[in-house]
């Protein structure tokens, strides 16, 4: 297991991760090699509802909750998402929902990213980022009731 | 008598390159590569200036006003009218009308002609390569009408199964709706016999010109098709400027579209008439500057030489497509014997976006995934494809810049 990190410190490493980076084509190793090395989901998972909607690749989000924190596994046909989801799950995953909700994620523009996140592009980080969020609204909702 | 010198026209595609700003722009740190020109054309600098000049000088709403700036406004949309009857040789300015784009032309069609026309147990028939918007207004309209729709199949190279169409056609055959060009796969259908087999059996053809006017000799006449529509900003010109063509006998005939200023003769509150052609399906302002500029924008094309341009879009076609045969795992979709400059492909285990993106980081501008057309992926059963179309204004250079850009994007993603 390894040791606890906020969301803050999480974000701190990949952009520290991200700075020793010259070019694009080094940023974009990186992130299809995370893309690669993610933990690939169980075909059980990989089902129409678990797909979000927005995105010109097919990614597979699912999540559970256990001891007050949400914990995200996902997979897309398209590795640098693939790439930019492992980032996102790095950040975010084994959190309270509040601390999720409240996450600015400001690593990704950090990162040089940010283009990836416009509402104009197809490739669904924003989905992905909504649909993370929306499960920790969900999980806080039903704890609240 | 006046001394006339007849220049023979010659095709530089550097001096027409200075003719169109943004491909001066840098993306990314590099020179745009600008590949994505059947999702819609960049404007050469006279089309801008049209615009500017319209908002500048005479500004008004057309048709009704009297004054100087009225008419001259009203003049130059006209001119346009005249023009694109020119441009796809229709009989007259009549058939002329002014849409949106193609999808607005399409869905006027179904939603005056088809509604008056189309009754239970009537079929359509469209094909396998049509765009969205050559597939969606048909089945709204079939289900409303209890209608059947239809649907060529095409074969692996990405060609039309005319025994297959023959087959399908009937007496219960009302239209036959087909894409003269793929935007998908580049194929140039035969429209022509495709016409000729469904006015044997009494249907009508609506082609979708989308793809076809800006490379494609049109003559609407010749082709005797009932109906054609195109998009102003795929032939160079403003987005929000498109035509409608029909035969005068059959707009005639067909009820309105939408109501209001414009299409109207007399109105009051016990009957209306309506306008003569085109008006009657003109309600509202239209969208005066953009279909001004729409006029400058086939003007250039006119001027640069339709011939000169195929030539040389042809030949960017045959030098990337054999550039990306020698590509290991790459495989072009839609080899058709007879093609626009378009190329899709997919390459083994790599998702096209993950191309695209990578091409986007080295300044190359393409298109990824399922170009409105998923009907036409499921039938090669890929997700999509990377797109890359050409227009008069790209290069050899920058087809080479395209092969070494996928081959980097190989490499990274390998």
């Amino acid at each position: 297991m390894s040791e606890y990190k906020t969301i803050k410190e999480r974000e701190e490493e990949i952009t520290d991760e991200f700075s020793l980076f010259d070019s694009w084509e080094e940023k974009y190793e990186y992130i299809i090699d995370l893309g690669k090395r993610l933990e690939p989901l169980e075909e059980k998972y990989k089902v129409e509802e678990n797909i979000i909607k927005g995105c010109q690749s097919t990614v597979w989000l699912t999540s559970h909750y256990k001891n007050g924190k949400v914990f995200y596994k996902a997979d897309s046909d398209a590795i640098i998402v693939k790439g930019l989801i492992s980032m996102l799950i790095k950040v975010l995953s084994g959190h309270k929902p509040d601390e999720i909700l409240n996450a600015k994620l400001d690593f990704i523009r950090d990162i040089g990213m940010m283009t990836h996140l416009a509402q104009t592009r197809s490739n669904g980080l924003l989905s992905m980022v909504k649909q993370i969020k929306h499960y920790a609204l969900a999980y806080k909702s039903a704890d609240a009731a | 008598m006046e001394k006339t010198t007849t220049i023979s026209p010659t095709f530089d595609v550097n001096t027409i390159r200075e003719s169109f700003p943004v491909l001066e722009r840098e993306v990314n740190n590099k020179l745009l590569v600008y590949l994505d020109n059947a999702a819609t054309s960049q404007k050469p600098q006279v089309v801008i200036d049209a615009l500017d000049y319209y908002y500048s000088n005479y500004n008004a709403n057309i048709h009704r006003g009297i004054h100087t700036l009225a008419e001259e406004a009203t003049a130059a949309y006209e001119a346009t009218r005249n023009a694109v009857k020119d441009f796809i040789h229709a009989a007259s300015p009549e058939e002329i009308i002014f849409t949106r784009g193609t999808t607005e032309g399409i869905n006027l069609v179904a939603y005056t002609w088809g509604r008056k026309n189309i009754n239970a147990g009537d079929e359509i028939i469209i094909s396998t390569m049509e765009h969205h918007s050559n597939i969606v207004p048909w089945q709204i309209l079939c289900e409303e009408k209890k209608a059947v729709l239809k649907v060529i199949p095409i074969s692996d190279e990405g060609e039309l199964l005319m025994d297959e169409y023959k087959k399908l056609l009937s007496l219960k055959t009302k239209l036959v709706s087909i894409v003269h060009v793929s935007n998908a796969l580049g194929t140039i259908n035969p429209v022509k016999e495709v016409i000729d087999l469904a006015h044997q059996n009494g249907a009508y053809v609506l082609v979708d010109g989308a793809q076809s006017t800006v490379h494609l000799d049109i003559d609407v006449q010749d082709m005797d098709c009932d109906f054609f529509a195109f998009s102003g900003h795929k032939v160079y010109g403003p987005t929000g400027a498109g035509v409608l063509y029909g035969k005068k006998k059959i707009l005639e005939e067909m009820p309105v579209f939408m109501g209001g200023g414009e299409m109207i003769k007399e109105v009051s509150f016990e009957k209306t008439t309506y306008a003569n052609l085109p008006y009657k399906y003109e309600a509202g302002t239209p969208n005066i500057a953009d279909t001004i500029a729409l006029k400058v924008a086939l003007d250039f094309i006119t001027e640069t030489g339709k011939q000169l341009i195929r030539n040389h879009e042809n030949n960017l076609l045959k030098y990337a497509t054999e550039q990306m045969q020698s590509i290991p795992g790459l495989r072009i979709i839609g080899n058709a014997k007879n093609k626009v400059s378009v190329i899709s492909f997919i390459i083994k285990n790599i998702h096209p976006q993950d191309v695209g993106v990578l091409l986007d980081n080295q300044g190359i501008a393409v298109r990824t995934g399922h170009h409105c057309t998923q009907p036409l992926m499921n039938r090669f059963q890929i997700p999509g494809t990377v797109r890359a179309s050409f227009a008069m204004y790209n290069t050899k250079e920058e087809v080479d810049r395209l092969i070494s850009g996928i081959q980097k994007s190989i490499k990274m993603l390998s």
